[in-house]
């Protein structure tokens, strides 16, 4: 399909602009004005609109799609949240007006909802409060490590290493390296949970903290989790919670119950806010008593005659994480979501979810290696070793549900299986997208046993053929201009 | 597929209350369903299936409010709303900005094929969403001038920071020399971040016009690995750093340039002056305010830096029948696959931001851009020669401005802005919120959405507030 | 899988050939199987010094980023230039055209610490014994 560049007509706007009501006026000196134009295309709204929407159609989504993504709870998103987030009194709304003097009286809308949706993500999780400026949730990971770095800091404690299991998120290495620490990384034993003596072999006055993602990407709830917790305190070290399965367990765990210190949250997954093709997302950070002084400001706080106002004043605070009080549009979703479903429906997201991995895992197992046979939390892990051994791996196995019309489960994630096949159906997805599936799957192993070489064509039906990834890594063409 | 008479009450009560019918609206599974599914797996009921979650591991409270119907929210939200008033007419600024979001822009980005997918993990499938990043990163490049564009960054203050370790990374230099004029809240937000790693940290004097070039004269070394400098700067003023960057270049340093994508329209590129790494808030580029996110942070490099640049990099490749096609390059530098080694731990990127803002450029066009920011800038040079007409006023006239400017007033700001709320304006961001000493000054911003009567409204306005 | 009689290697799977003072390093056939279509190699720096066993150099292939280590100690004298526009040469030709660059041996006695062919090969069986082998990146 042609570049919005390469249908560009020279004379054509797709925006009619305001005629100017002003006098014109003088010009900038020459030195500070750019001396030819930005080469933007040039296009009529229709143009616009029609390449657009031919563009979205190249896209696989969770509204036209089954896509079982694992780890990334590609559940469908309500629609109208969205049609809340477009409200002007939101929409408009500037993020310094509250910081003039009596200008909070004109946000007292948008800081009610800040104020509300941190009191309801504290009762799902157990934490005494939560800052909700993390964009993401990696973003929230590394706020949740500065966090770990000031409490040690004010302790005068000399702290040097994160743990993390070897099924942990990739991110969560990087995180903690850029806030200071280096990583230590602890194997799974063969039931796919952390190896607790592996565990204590590591544990010194020098650890910092662990992170832990609970259930785990094994997909996998660790029941050794109150032990674990024991352990790591024994050090004063602090138990941190990767939030990013939190679909499994609402109702049945709270990660502050189990000994979790800080917690991030993302509310693209859990919280049904959209994935957005790659973001907007949020990931606020939820601390127990030890690190509540520490949390970024502003804080949101209701005084005394109900009226919410920014607090800035915690002077033991790691200060700005964001520009402002969070991705408030994605918030206001997850707010939303959590308002209609209350205690029952999040407890119901949570059962039906495992429900539902559990029974991928059920009708699958036959054909597709199972990497830890027992029960699944909200996901299940294969590997596509059975297959390997014909000729076809999980990426052909991908491009075969392309063709299906599914977006295919992660797959070589997490890296501790080989050819892992990782497969998140979520709550949302009904029992004939899910048999539709498994049918698919099953056909794809029939296939790799009758002619493997078959898959090395697909995906057949998609605009393009699987593209020249190694091209495009050693020519860099990376905008239309050369 | 058939939908099927969803049953409306359970009697499969197995635990105690949450397995009832109907279910929230966003389950599919009937009581049918979950008897079958359950079957399949061998378990008797759901309780089963969490096994490995403990007695001990119970919540201590789950005390959560009942659900509500989408009504019902829907009217609660509105109403929350509706105390977020409107009626203030806004002339406040500071790096975001009341600009018009056209309909078309709004209506592209709730198609749900792309803000329901995911970072395209499997290009086949994600055709769409690619080529509109490669169409953005294209856009940036040619309104910056700079080589490579990545697909965005969580918003303009994260985008900074990681332009400066960038920066640190390439130079393996410490120090790092900022501008007094770049955004408060973003050296606020620097600062938060680098707390816990050994780097150094200079300013120049805060002034309100442009960059002091004989501190910079004083304060580059040989350890300097960036100097960071923002155009227009906080305080409105126009600058073209062409020399600052040719002695920074002069002793190994780069230099981060943050800027307002939309006044490159008519303003001098940073590319043209020399910076290495370009940065900048994209909500003027047709994203609502939306109280503060979700926004758009862009950067933008030279090609010899673009491997040690963070973020997701989509490039133009062929399939196997050598058609275009687009993919995630440069996947070496992220941290799914470098782990501890990532060039940062940017993960997520704000991909639908990136888009609206990529049609948002394509429906305004290369005439209309020019335009637009000729109207902000025309503008605001109206607003700033009525308000230089107040008495007691006094409007900056040393330093050209784009469409904000500060004024001085003959009071405290915060008591002006807050008499001038009462008038029905939001009269603009005092900043001795953010520098001691400056507390009479007010920071005033004009976009194309005002009109020569709001304009004339507020300085009458203003008048009447200042008056001894 | 190719191995050169007269070379040395680490279990990083880096080679060295030595001649006189000067020894020449790249990676092996193995390594560069492993990892795929090489899409970039970051050169050392000539007159960089580097340890035995520490980083040299890092390589790029379409989803994955490698440290080569130094199989000696010494300094860089010469980096094979043609990697930087055709760094594919790693994966067509690793043991001659696709060297990576050449080291001033420092510490010959270092040479002890290095596999022969015939221990490296039976090294990579050993591998092959531990795990089905399969590259888990496509």
């Amino acid at each position: 399909m042609k570049l919005i560049f390469e249908k560009s007509v020279s004379g054509r706007q797709g925006l009619k602009l305001p005629v100017s009501d002003v006098p014109v006026q003088g010009v900038l000196p020459g030195k500070y004005l750019r001396s030819s134009d930005a080469q933007l295309p040039e296009s009529s709204e229709l143009d616009v609109v029609r390449h657009f929407t031919q563009l979205s159609q190249r896209n696989f989504s969770v509204d036209a799609n089954f896509y079982p993504l694992g780890s990334c709870t590609m559940k469908y998103n309500p629609k109208f949240t969205e049609k809340v987030a477009a409200l002007s009194g939101f929409a408009e709304l500037h993020p310094l007006l509250p910081q003039l003097r009596g200008g909070e009286k004109y946000a007292q809308g948008a800081l009610e909802v800040l104020f509300e949706a941190e009191r309801w993500l504290c009762e799902i999780t157990g934490m005494k409060a939560f800052t909700m400026q993390p964009l993401a949730g990696a973003h929230g990971e590394l706020t949740g490590i500065m966090l770990v770095a000031a409490y040690h800091k004010a302790k005068g404690n000399k702290k040097k290493y994160i743990i993390v299991p070897d099924s942990s998120h990739g991110t969560n290495p990087a995180s903690a390296a850029i806030a200071g620490y280096e990583i230590i990384s602890v194997p799974s034993d063969k039931k796919g949970v952390m190896d607790l003596e592996k565990l204590k072999s590591v544990l010194t006055d020098e650890v910092a903290g662990l992170m832990m993602t609970c259930p785990d990407t094994h997909g996998v709830f660790n029941s050794q989790i109150t032990e674990i917790s024991r352990l790591i305190h024994s050090v004063d070290g602090i138990m941190y919670y990767d939030g990013a399965n939190l679909n499994a367990t609402m109702g049945r765990c709270r990660p502050g119950d189990v000994g979790f210190d800080v917690v991030h949250l993302n509310l693209h997954k859990t919280f049904a806010t959209p994935h957005g093709g790659g973001g907007p997302g949020a990931g606020p950070v939820g601390v127990g008593e030890k690190l509540l002084k520490f949390l970024p400001v502003s804080r949101v706080v209701k005084g005394p005659q109900g009226i919410f106002a920014l607090n800035y004043d915690y002077p033991d605070s790691i200060g700005y994480i964001a520009s402002f009080y969070g991705a408030f549009g994605v918030i206001l979703k997850a707010y939303a979501y959590m308002l209609l479903l209350g205690q029952d429906g999040l407890k119901q997201t949570s059962d039906h979810a495992v429900l539902n991995a559990n029974y991928i895992l059920s009708r699958l197992k036959g054909a597709y290696q199972l990497s830890f046979d027992r029960v699944c939390m909200h996901e299940c892990l294969f590997s596509a070793s059975k297959q390997v051994a014909r000729g076809v791996h999980a990426i052909d196995i991908a491009k075969f549900l392309i063709d299906k019309k599914m977006h295919p489960p992660t797959v070589y994630f997490p890296l501790t299986v080989k050819e892992a096949i990782m497969i998140e159906p979520t709550e949302t997805e009904s029992k004939e997208s899910l048999d539709a599936f498994v049918e698919a799957m099953l056909e794809a192993d029939a296939l790799s046993q009758k002619d493997p070489e078959a898959f090395h064509a697909l995906p057949k039906t998609m605009p393009i053929s699987r593209p020249d990834e190694t091209r495009a890594a050693r020519e860099v063409k990376v905008n239309c201009f050369g | 597929m058939t939908a099927g008479n969803r049953p409306t009450s359970s009697s499969l009560a197995s635990s105690k209350t949450f397995q009832e019918f109907p279910l929230n609206p966003y389950i599919a599974n009937t009581e049918t369903d979950v008897k079958d599914m359950l079957r399949s797996i061998g378990a008797k009921s759901i309780d089963d299936l969490f096994v490995d979650i403990k007695p001990e591991h119970a919540p201590r409270s789950f005390n959560l409010p009942a659900g509500l119907s989408e009504y019902e929210v829907m009217r609660k939200l509105t109403g929350l709303a509706l105390k977020n008033s409107n009626e203030l007419v806004p002339f406040i600024g500071g790096g975001f900005y009341d600009h018009y979001v056209p309909a078309a822009s709004s209506a592209l980005i709730s198609r749900g094929e792309f803000y329901t997918a995911y970072t395209p993990y499997q290009p086949e499938a994600a055709q769409g969403t690619l080529q509109a990043l490669f169409e953005f990163q294209s856009m940036i490049c040619t309104l910056t001038e700079m080589d490579v564009a990545n697909a965005s960054v969580y918003e303009g203050g994260t985008a900074l920071y990681e332009a400066m370790m960038m920066a640190i990374r390439i130079t393996n230099r410490t120090r790092i020399v900022i501008d007094g004029g770049v955004s408060p809240i973003y050296r606020k937000l620097i600062k938060s971040y680098t707390h816990n790693l050994h780097f150094e940290f200079v300013e120049t004097p805060v002034a309100h016009g442009q960059s002091d070039r004989a501190a910079f004269e004083k304060l580059l070394d040989q350890n300097t690995a960036a100097v960071i400098l923002q155009n227009p700067n906080f305080f409105g003023a126009v600058d073209d750093h062409s020399d600052i960057i040719a002695k920074a270049h002069a002793i190994g340093a780069l230099v981060v340039e943050s800027v307002y994508p939309l006044s490159l329209g008519l303003l001098k590129t940073p590319g043209a002056m020399g910076a290495d790494i370009v940065t900048g808030e994209g909500q003027s580029l047709g994203l609502p305010l939306s109280f503060g996110g979700p926004y758009l942070g862009f950067m933008a490099t030279r090609r010899k830096y673009m491997r040690q640049m963070p973020g997701r990099i989509v490039g133009e490749t062929v399939d196997g029948e050598g058609r275009r096609c687009f993919v995630n390059t440069l996947q070496a530098r992220e941290q799914h696959i470098r782990r501890e080694k990532a060039t940062s731990n940017i993960c997520t990127n704000v991909a639908l931001c990136a888009i609206q803002a990529g049609i948002f450029m394509a429906l305004v066009g290369k005439e209309g851009f020019k335009n637009l920011a000729r109207l902000n800038f025309d503008k605001a040079e109206f607003a700033r020669q009525e308000i230089a007409k107040i008495k007691g006023v006094e409007v900056k006239r040393s330093s050209p401005t784009f469409n904000e400017f500060t004024v001085s007033l003959p009071k405290d700001a915060s008591d002006v802005v807050e008499a001038m709320i009462a008038k029905g304006f939001a009269a603009g961001f005092p900043l001795g919120r953010y520098y001691q000493g400056m507390e009479k000054y007010l920071l005033v911003a004009v976009t194309e959405k005002r009109t020569k009567d709001e304009i004339l409204a507020y300085a009458a306005a203003l008048k009447e507030v200042v008056k001894p | 899988m190719e191995i050169i009689d007269h070379y040395l290697y680490t279990k990083e799977h880096e080679w060295v050939d030595i001649d006189g003072k000067v020894g020449t390093v790249g990676i092996t056939e193995y390594a560069q199987s492993a990892l795929g279509d090489i899409t970039f190699v970051e050169l050392p720096g000539s007159a960089d010094e580097v340890e035995q066993f520490e980083r040299l150099t890092s390589l790029e292939s379409v989803k994955s980023a490698s440290d080569i280590f130094s199989p000696i100690s010494g300094k860089v004298v010469e980096v094979n230039d043609k990697l930087t526009q055709d760094p594919g040469l790693i994966n067509r030709d690793c043991y001659e055209k696709g060297w990576i660059a050449k080291i001033k041996i420092s510490d010959e006695d270092e040479t002890s610490n290095l596999l022969t062919a015939d221990e490296y090969s039976n090294y990579l069986e050993s591998l092959d014994r531990n795990d089905g082998g399969e590259s888990a990146d496509e």
